[in-house]
């Protein structure tokens, strides 16, 4: 799985990180009801200038309607929502500075791709010399200049998708928002273009709000990822942390693959504690978690590519499991090895092919052992 | 402040002009269908006279009966007129079915890039005049028409058919004038038809004929009730067709509604026959939208 | 499902489409009839055309039609149109029951019924009848269909072309008149045609409103009709027939080719 991008790892962008930042967007205790269903629940978050923010989340958990929200065709029920100094909660969208970019495009049918990308700009009365500048600078910027003429339906679904950023880019918004902007392309179209979403943010210097249920996508392009679930803000923090350190069950389960293992703390030392989790099976030792105690009640959560299989029994390791193989996906770089434990849960372990498969080591009904380091999961509540 | 007078005037335009174009004029023919008739312009009375006050109003209330109404159940013409409404407007549904399902299931089945043409024709009538159309018909129906001309030149009969002005005719004219009301709703539930059905009913066991009666036929059920509605409400009230094709005996509530309206001059029994006519319509109308209301769910 | 034509689809359609369109073919074969009967052929003749154009009574009567049509179409479009929109997007307000019930009851309602109350409405405002009343009656019964049409078209609309809009910097209003209005354009003008072709076609509820002076071409072509066959009313029936039927062929060609544009240059975006 694609992991984190990488951002320039000379000066790390982290405004999060730094009290005195004074962020771009602060939503500070927003509710939003629509009768008696609460889509957004007493959320407070703040969002840096340059940054380029995901809201991610299965649909109807509300990222659209904090979209919404930022763009103004909804208003908080209660709570405030500020761009800089002012408050906008109320303001209509048609006196934000903020654009947004829609999940269908909505690129006005009866214009042109150079009329779409004017419209915002003749609606705030630009001298028309410049009107006509920018639609150049936009449209190579999206690299459509050969487009400029025709009509949305004469554009593939790809450079609709351009034409529809470049629309709502071309009025400098402070904010710009993008609605499941890459939904609608395949697969390979989609990563390439997550590539060049990227590069133009970096470009222009601009603050993006991207709303994605694609975790990959989130993961790609956002310098920071906010996981949501049923109206509430689940964890905040860049890719990295999300992924390796996630705060609860939701998030591990929701990013990507992950085993869950439920039992009881135990042997708590220096180095960290253990996981008494079946009869007769050694404890898992977990490493740091200074802040936990023996006799709770906890679960262990380690990512799959984490987790080694081997035939014979691996000798220096922090953990280690015996177990049967129960059934193998082979996606071509990887395989997936379901092994089934003692006490009957699978338990799921990745390798590398680095081998052809011919030369593969295990198969069905084969016993293995799994093993891995004490600080290769996360202790979850 | 902008928005609301925005949003008031956009409601209230429309809202405005229905109201008093269309919902104050039944108010009206409910209070005249109350009056009775008069030699004076207009020809009813008691007129709403506002000069008196309270005493008016009082005196123009208690000057209001049913007496109309009382005389229309009593008159046999009324009670015939609409029970004989009921029967031209059903059998014309019926034989309209009987023609249209065909020609609607033979233009679902022919191929795809023929189907537009074959709708515009089906269209094109809607366009032209609906008078022009039923005129067309008597020079066909006539005695000395068309249509006997060409019966008795192959020797089916040897005398004239007398089919012009009696109901015959009126069940043609029906049929003729909202034949594409039936076909459109049926043109529709059956194209939309998925034909892997069929294949499947065949593949079950069926032969084409059941598959036919087991599959498609129930499947174009809400086809055929919508477009039986389509025809039999406006049939009902229909004038122009028993006017011009109908006998003297033909009795339709439209045709009685308007003699007794421009011939009579009695607004009065008029009003009464059109408070009845919606009455009796009121029935079918809310079946049929019911019916909408159940196959707009059924599509989602 | 082999879609070719059987045997069975060929001759229900063949029967079917003689059937709507033979009696029509006829009129228009009487109408240049030497003859004064429409039933017995006397030869190929003109003059009924000719005799049809002496007539004042009906060049005044198509006049008036047409006068009523062009001002009673216009307006019920423009009725309509806003009809539509707050059927469709005014959300609820006091009275959306009633005001939907008042759009649709004029589709079902019998024209001696919509005729009647409209002329005894008319009596006891104390308006004369002309011209202006069988206007507003045509207003009144076409604004239904409009609406109809409009709203038809208007509940697939992509609502979120208005807020890219809006977001773009208009009013709501300003989105409505840039933006809805020029896409919702062809449904606007169907609406209109048929709101025009209603008006010209109504004999029932143009009778009921009407007053002395303003006679319409169907109440003429009624008058006549009930007074005996004559094949100037088939001239001047076939002469209605042809201008609809190029109209609409015209229109159904038109639509078909920018179809046919849209469908190539979807095919050459994508290629």
């Amino acid at each position: 799985m694609n992991t984190s991008s990488a951002k320039k790892p000379s000066a790390r962008f982290a405004p999060w990180d730094n009290p005195d930042e004074k962020p771009l967007v602060r939503f500070k205790n927003v509710t939003k009801r629509f009768g008696s269903f609460t889509a957004i629940d007493d959320i407070s978050l703040d969002i840096y200038e340059r940054e380029f923010f995901a809201l991610l989340g299965p649909s109807g958990c509300g990222k659209t309607t904090m979209m919404r929200m930022l763009a103004g065709f909804e208003t908080p029920s209660e709570g405030i929502i500020s761009l800089g100094d002012d408050d906008i909660g109320a303001v209509p969208p048609y006196k934000r500075p903020v654009n947004m970019m829609f999940q269908s495009y909505a690129l006005f049918p009866h214009m042109t791709v150079e009329a779409n990308i004017a419209f915002g700009l003749k609606q705030d009365k630009w001298p028309k010399n410049l009107i006509a500048e920018r639609v150049e600078e936009m449209l190579s910027l999206v690299q459509l200049r050969k487009f400029a003429k025709r009509k949305p339906h004469q554009l593939s679904g790809g450079q609709r998708q351009r034409v529809a950023l470049a629309r709502s880019l071309a009025k400098k918004p402070k904010l710009l928002l993008l609605d499941e902007p890459l939904g609608a392309l395949d697969k390979k179209l989609r990563e390439q273009t997550q590539f060049e979403l990227m590069d133009i943010q970096e470009k222009l210097g601009m603050t993006f709000v991207i709303v994605t249920h694609d975790q990959e996508e989130a993961m790609t392009v956002a310098s920071r990822i906010a996981v949501m679930d049923d109206g509430k803000i689940m964890q905040v923090a860049t890719p990295e942390v999300i992924y390796e350190y996630p705060n609860s069950r939701y998030v591990a389960d929701f990013i990507g693959d992950v085993n869950i293992i439920e039992g009881r703390l135990d042997h708590k030392t220096e180095e960290g504690i253990q996981l008494a989790w079946a009869e007769g099976e050694p404890e898992i030792k977990i490493a740091n978690n200074a802040s936990r105690s023996e006799n709770e009640n906890a679960c262990f959560a380690i990512r799959p590519e984490k987790v080694h299989v081997t035939r014979d029994e691996p000798q220096g390791v922090d953990n280690k499991i015996k177990g049967q193989i129960d059934d193998i996906a082979y996606v071509g770089n990887l395989s997936t090895y379901h092994v089934r434990l003692s006490n009957g849960m699978i338990f799921k372990a990745q390798e590398s092919n680095i081998r052809r498969l011919a030369n593969r080591e295990f198969t069905w009904e084969d016993h293995v052992w799994l093993s891995w380091r004490s600080t290769a999961g996360v202790l979850l509540d | 402040m902008d928005r609301k007078l925005g949003r008031f005037l956009l409601i209230g335009i429309p809202y405005f002009w229905l109201f008093l174009l269309f919902l104050v004029p039944f108010g009206i023919v409910l209070k005249i269908s109350l009056s009775d008739v008069a030699v004076a312009i207009p020809p009813y009375t008691p007129t709403f006279d506002l000069d008196n006050g309270w005493e008016g109003i009082k005196a123009f209330v208690g000057n209001l009966d049913f007496e109309n109404y009382v005389w229309l159940t009593e008159d046999d013409l009324y009670w015939s007129s609409y029970l004989s409404s009921l029967k031209i407007a059903f059998v014309s549904t019926v034989l309209s079915l009987l023609i249209g399902y065909p020609l609607a299931y033979s233009m679902a089945k022919a191929p795809s890039e023929w189907r537009p043409t074959l709708l515009m024709l089906i269209i094109l009538p809607f366009w032209t005049s609906f008078l022009i159309r039923v005129y067309a018909w008597i020079g066909i129906l006539k005695t000395e028409g068309l249509l006997n001309q060409l019966l008795m030149f192959v020797g089916v009969v040897d005398d004239p058919l007398h089919i012009l002005n009696t109901d015959t005719a009126v069940y043609i004219g029906i049929v003729y004038s909202y034949l594409p009301f039936m076909v459109l709703p049926l043109y529709s539930a059956l194209e939309k038809m998925d034909g892997s059905l069929l294949e499947a009913a065949q593949d079950l066991g069926c032969t084409a004929i059941s598959a036919f009666w087991k599959v498609t036929l129930p499947l174009s059920i809400p086809g055929i009730i919508a477009g039986s509605f389509l025809v039999f409400i406006p049939a009902i009230g229909e004038f122009v067709i028993p006017d011009l094709l109908g006998g003297s005996d033909t009795k339709m509530i439209g045709k009685t509604l308007w003699v007794e309206f421009f011939s009579n001059r009695d607004w009065p029994v008029a009003s009464a026959v059109a408070v009845l006519l919606l009455l009796l319509l009121i029935v079918p109308i809310v079946l049929f939208q019911k019916q909408q209301e159940r196959a707009q769910e059924a599509e989602q | 499902m082999s879609n070719r034509f059987t045997w069975f689809n060929t001759t229900s359609l063949t029967l079917g489409f003689v059937f709507l369109y033979l009696p029509i073919l006829i009129l228009v074969f009487f109408s240049f009839n030497e003859s004064r009967l429409v039933t017995v052929w006397g030869g190929f003749s003109t003059k009924w055309y000719a005799e049809l154009f002496k007539d004042e009574a009906f060049l005044d009567a198509a006049l008036v039609t047409l006068r009523v049509a062009l001002v009673s179409a216009t307006m019920a479009t423009i009725l309509g149109t806003l009809a539509a929109v707050v059927m469709v997007r005014a959300g609820r307000f006091r009275g959306r029951t009633l005001f939907s019930g008042m759009i649709y009851a004029p589709l079902v309602m019998p024209e001696v019924i919509t005729g009647l109350s409209l002329l005894l409405l008319f009596v006891s405002m104390g308006i004369d009848r002309g011209f202006w009343t069988i206007t507003m009656a045509h207003i009144t019964f076409s604004m239904c269909y409009a609406a109809v049409v409009v709203s038809s078209r208007m509940v697939t609309f992509d609502s979120s072309l208005e807020e890219a809009a809006t977001d773009l910097g208009c009013t709501p209003f300003q989105s409505f008149i840039k933006v809805t209005l020029p896409i919702m354009a062809p449904a606007i003008i169907s609406a209109w045609l048929l709101s025009f072709t209603l008006s010209l076609d109504d004999l029932v509820i143009a009778s009921f409103t009407s007053g002395p002076g303003a006679t319409t071409l169907p109440m003429k072509i009624y008058s006549q009709v009930r007074l005996g066959v004559t094949p100037k009313i088939n001239a001047l029936s076939t002469i209605l027939i042809l201008i609809v039927t190029m109209g609409v062929i015209t229109a159904s060609i038109l639509t078909k080719r920018t179809e046919a544009r849209r469908k190539e240059d979807e095919r050459m975006a994508e290629s």
